[in-house]
């Protein structure tokens, strides 16, 4: 049961219950980046080189091509979570902090497209 | 719209020198890892568009001046890991006194910094010629 009046729900004025999901994504994405940030930054320094034939065939491995998508489809969940709190707390002219949340949700939802579908072409389309 | 009331409220709620800057750190290099999401999406494009494109995006991947990102990259990361494991700490509600956050505000630049230059040293000495 809700003691929020009809009026100030529809004004905008109580709380929607998002905050509490924010909150619990973001913990949830940070605490599945701490293992998975350290495994891509140790991985990336411990290859043997960064040329073109050994990054495809690491990335094409079927633990590395999960893992990276994995990663990348969080991180950006985490960025955008991030980004929103640093668009509401600096922009506060409505409008434009709209169009920046807005903008800010596209670039993340096309980044993880991206990121996901340049991994899985790596891993399945050997593009030598 | 009706003024809402903010908590805590900056006229009541001073944060402390220390939680301030350590509070903008995190969101700098957090900012600052978003932009390295960019550099990291943009690798593995190039990467899935064959060894040509690859070669050519190596011109910026491989420049001096992208050397400088990565290493600040690396500095961001890490301290973005280690105050973000703190504030996971503070979640679970240990730590929050104010002679805590503070001792562990030291220990978080003291570790993020140790750890940086251990990797970039490490990255330094991994590349070596590359």
């Amino acid at each position: 049961m809700s003691l929020q009046s009809p009026l100030g729900r529809v004004r905008g004025l109580g709380a929607s219950g998002n905050a509490v999901h924010h909150w619990w994504v973001q913990r949830l994405t940070s605490v599945a980046l701490v293992p998975l940030g350290i495994w891509l930054l140790v991985s990336l320094v411990a290859l043997p080189s960064l040329d073109f034939v050994t990054l495809v065939s690491w990335i094409g491995g079927t633990w590395t091509a999960s893992l990276l998508s994995v990663l990348i489809l969080t991180a950006c969940w985490h960025s955008r979570l991030g980004v929103q709190v640093i668009i509401e707390d600096y922009v506060h002219d409505h409008g434009l902090k709209m169009t920046s949340l807005v903008l800010s949700g596209f670039i993340h939802v096309l980044l993880a497209a991206l990121g996901v579908f340049a991994v899985l072409r790596i891993a399945f389309g050997s593009p030598l | 719209m009706r003024e809402r009331p903010l908590s805590p409220h900056w006229t009541i709620y001073r944060m402390s020198r220390y939680s301030l800057l350590s509070s903008f750190a995190n969101r700098a290099t957090g900012a600052l890892l978003s932009v390295g999401l960019l550099v990291l999406i943009y690798w593995l494009t190039s990467l899935a568009r064959g060894a040509h494109a690859y070669a050519r995006a190596q011109a910026v991947l491989g420049s001096d001046l992208a050397r400088v990102v990565y290493a600040g990259l690396i500095v961001a990361f890490c301290y973005h890991l280690v105050a973000g494991i703190r504030h996971l700490v503070w979640d679970t509600g240990r730590g929050l006194e104010k002679a805590q956050s503070q001792r562990s505000a030291w220990l978080v630049i003291t570790v993020s910094v140790l750890l940086a230059a251990a990797v970039c040293f490490w990255a330094l000495r991994a590349r070596e010629g590359v």
